[in-house]
């Protein structure tokens, strides 16, 4: 039964291929970050999004560049797997003027439009609400896009999520609500902190389509996403995605982990998405030379995109006075 | 245009809504009870545009202000204009993070990418009997976070020049409305009347004090101003229109014509925009001041219900003719 399940829901092999790699695009950017702040060569407040790569890299690819994200400070892998540039994104990260954004926005306020990625937020819970207001202007243009917004499983605690899912019910807006639940709110594990069993258990009550998955699986995550999706474009309103993850690492890199089980650490090891996608791709057929050369272009990009980051100049201090209002600040 | 054509301000507010979604279709208009089938807006500031513009562009909304401000700055992030209303001011508290967080720091934090053409109006006052929690003058506090301009009405006209040319601004701007002045009718102005954003308008001239002030005391010291040029004092009175980014040149232009200065609002005094206002003209102008500036607002309380202590709390002319009258010497 499970067997023909997996057939009915199967997706086609470029598909899995693409979702490896935007999947792998993630895993190294993550990687690179981490043994660079280890040897001191960056300094950042970092969010590591170590064991969710493959559960963005399943919704990106099933949305279009020009499809809208709202993302949250824990977020590089959703906007790696939307498809920023790294050289951009790692400039940005350095606070260099060739960034996203300038420098001026830094790691928890990535934005950039040509991608779709639209926000990245510090505050928990706020892009839910203005998740909404793109995928209005979408309804209201007939633009076609539709609207994801990404979230922790501790942002369903706050007021602005409870606020934007009963309006996109409502308004039946083009948006697919993300909830990437990897078990902790930052040092408070789900059970401390929410008193729902689960987060689509919320969704009756705002008359909402919900669907909980394995995000880590790619053919569960991409299908129920594309099918969120499919709805959104038809006009039939929002979705409540829970996709099941673990937050493989702190809360910030070099945080504190010990209030993590022991046993559920090592049980994440033993699922971690990235070797099991390796060999699900191994087990499809696809040539171990065909992922070898994915990740060679990867490191590629990625070597790059660092040198360049390094390499790029700072903002001049002029800047504090542009883009704070339209008109620049007067000196 | 004849003279004797008026308006009153919920009017101008109407007309300069309908203007704005007449000549831009990317105006839209979110906020709690606004269509026609909920009334046209608790005060009738909206009546009649969802009938003319349909409720696509004409949303009601639940009583949901982050929801509201949310998807206000999302849809301006994707290119269109809205016109958030937040019924009073005292409600922008429970949507401060989308309106401090996002939409003023949402161009700076892009780098430009992005930008938020949102206007949003919500109304206050004391002097009707609400209380503590639907009357405050709040202005100060967003006037102190960089990245958003606050804009307050003395009359009709000039409110619906302030309102479209708010609406037409790419930044986010905070258009406050008085509760007390709704009803207040004043000269009708002529279509496509602006008034530009960040530009004060000096309403008398004079060579012994400047009052500086913006919306409902603005027309009180225009009657004070009169009766004060019978004792043969000359005020000169600046009303600010844009209280953030304010007038400086206009204002310490006055101040150093005049040498003293007044001001006055119905915000409370303490950490109130006089505050700031009266920092700027000792910075500039301290040599040239004959008195130090005085600043008039209402007393530091929340907003009381009981009639004789709502009057109490306000600020009042007999506090400004004194404070003219001791600066004058």
């Amino acid at each position: 039964m499970a067997q023909q399940l997996d057939q009915a829901n199967d997706i086609d092999g470029a598909t899995l291929v693409e979702i490896f790699r935007r999947s792998m695009r993630v895993y190294k950017t993550d990687e690179r970050f981490r043994q660079m702040l280890m040897s001191g060569k960056l300094r950042l407040v970092y969010y590591p999004v170590r064991g969710q790569e493959v559960l963005s890299a399943s919704m990106m690819s099933a949305i279009n560049i020009d499809d809208y994200l709202v993302t949250t400070y824990r977020g590089v892998h959703d906007q790696v797997a939307k498809g920023i540039p790294l050289k951009d994104l790692w400039a940005e990260f350095t606070g260099k003027v060739t960034g996203t954004c300038k420098g001026k926005g830094g790691p928890m306020h990535i934005t950039d439009p040509d991608t779709g990625v639209m926000v990245t937020t510090g505050i928990v819970g706020a892009g839910l609400p203005i998740a909404n207001g793109l995928a209005l202007a979408s309804q209201q243009s007939g633009d076609g896009r539709v609207t994801v917004v990404s979230f922790g499983d501790g942002a369903t605690n706050i007021g602005a999520f409870h606020e934007a899912l009963n309006l996109a019910s409502l308004w039946k807006l083009p948006v697919i609500f993300l909830c990437q639940n990897n078990r902790y709110a930052e040092h408070t594990a789900y059970s401390v902190g929410t008193s729902a069993k689960r987060i689509i258990d919320r969704a009756p009550g705002y008359s909402m389509e919900a669907v909980r998955v394995d995000g880590n699986n790619p053919i569960e995550m991409y299908n129920a996403a594309k099918a969120a999706v499919d709805r959104a474009r038809a006009g039939e309103g929002p979705t409540l995605i829970e996709a099941m993850t673990y937050r493989m690492l702190g809360h910030t890199f070099g945080a504190d982990f010990s209030y993590v089980p022991k046993e559920l650490q090592e049980e994440a090891k033993a699922n971690d998405p990235i070797p099991a996608f390796h060999q699900l791709l191994l087990d499809r057929g696809v040539a171990a030379e065909e992922i070898a050369a994915i990740e060679a272009a990867i490191d590629a990009e990625l070597d790059a995109a660092v040198e360049h980051a390094l390499a790029s100049e700072y903002p001049g201090l002029e800047e504090l006075r542009i883009d704070v209002l339209k008109e620049e600040i007067r000196a | 245009m004849s003279t004797t054509d008026k308006i009153s301000f919920a009017q101008a507010i109407n007309q300069a809504l309908d203007e704005a979604m007449g000549a831009d279709p990317k105006v839209m208009v979110f906020g709690e009870d606004i269509a026609d089938e909920q009334g046209g807006g608790v005060f009738k500031a909206t009546k009649g545009l969802s009938g003319k513009y349909g409720t696509g562009r004409v949303r009601t909304t639940p009583i949901a202000e982050q929801a509201i401000m949310g998807a206000a700055v999302g849809a301006a992030i994707a290119g269109y204009r809205p016109v958030a209303e937040i019924m009073f001011m005292n409600f922008l508290t429970v949507c401060m993070d989308q309106l401090v967080n996002h939409a003023a720091k949402l161009r700076f934090m892009s780098g430009g990418k992005t930008w938020v053409p949102l206007t949003v109006r919500c109304t206050t006052g004391a002097g009707v009997g609400f209380g503590g929690q639907h009357s405050d003058m709040l202005e100060a506090w967003f006037a102190h976070v960089p990245g958003m301009k606050v804009v307050s009405a003395s009359n009709p006209a000039e409110a619906k020049g302030l309102l479209l040319s708010a609406i037409e601004d790419d930044d986010p701007t905070l258009f406050i409305e008085d509760i007390m002045m709704y009803s207040q009718q004043g000269e009708a102005p002529a279509p496509g009347f602006k008034v530009p954003l960040g530009k004060a308008r000096v309403r008398r001239e004079g060579s012994d004090v400047s009052v500086i002030t913006y919306g409902r005391p603005v027309r009180l010291m225009d009657e004070m101003a009169e009766r004060l040029a019978g004792e043969g004092i000359n005020v000169e009175v600046i009303d600010l229109r844009t209280i953030a980014p304010f007038d400086e040149e206009t204002v310490l232009n006055s101040v150093a014509k005049t040498g003293r200065a007044v001001i006055v609002h119905e915000a409370i005094k303490s950490f109130g925009t006089g505050a700031e206002i009266s920092s700027r003209i000792h910075e500039e102008l301290f040599s040239d001041l004959k008195a130090p500036v005085q600043r008039i607002g209402s007393k530091y309380s929340p907003v009381p219900f009981s009639p004789p202590l709502e009057q109490a709390f306000l600020y009042s002319e007999d506090e400004v003719t004194t404070a003219i009258k001791r600066i004058m010497g």
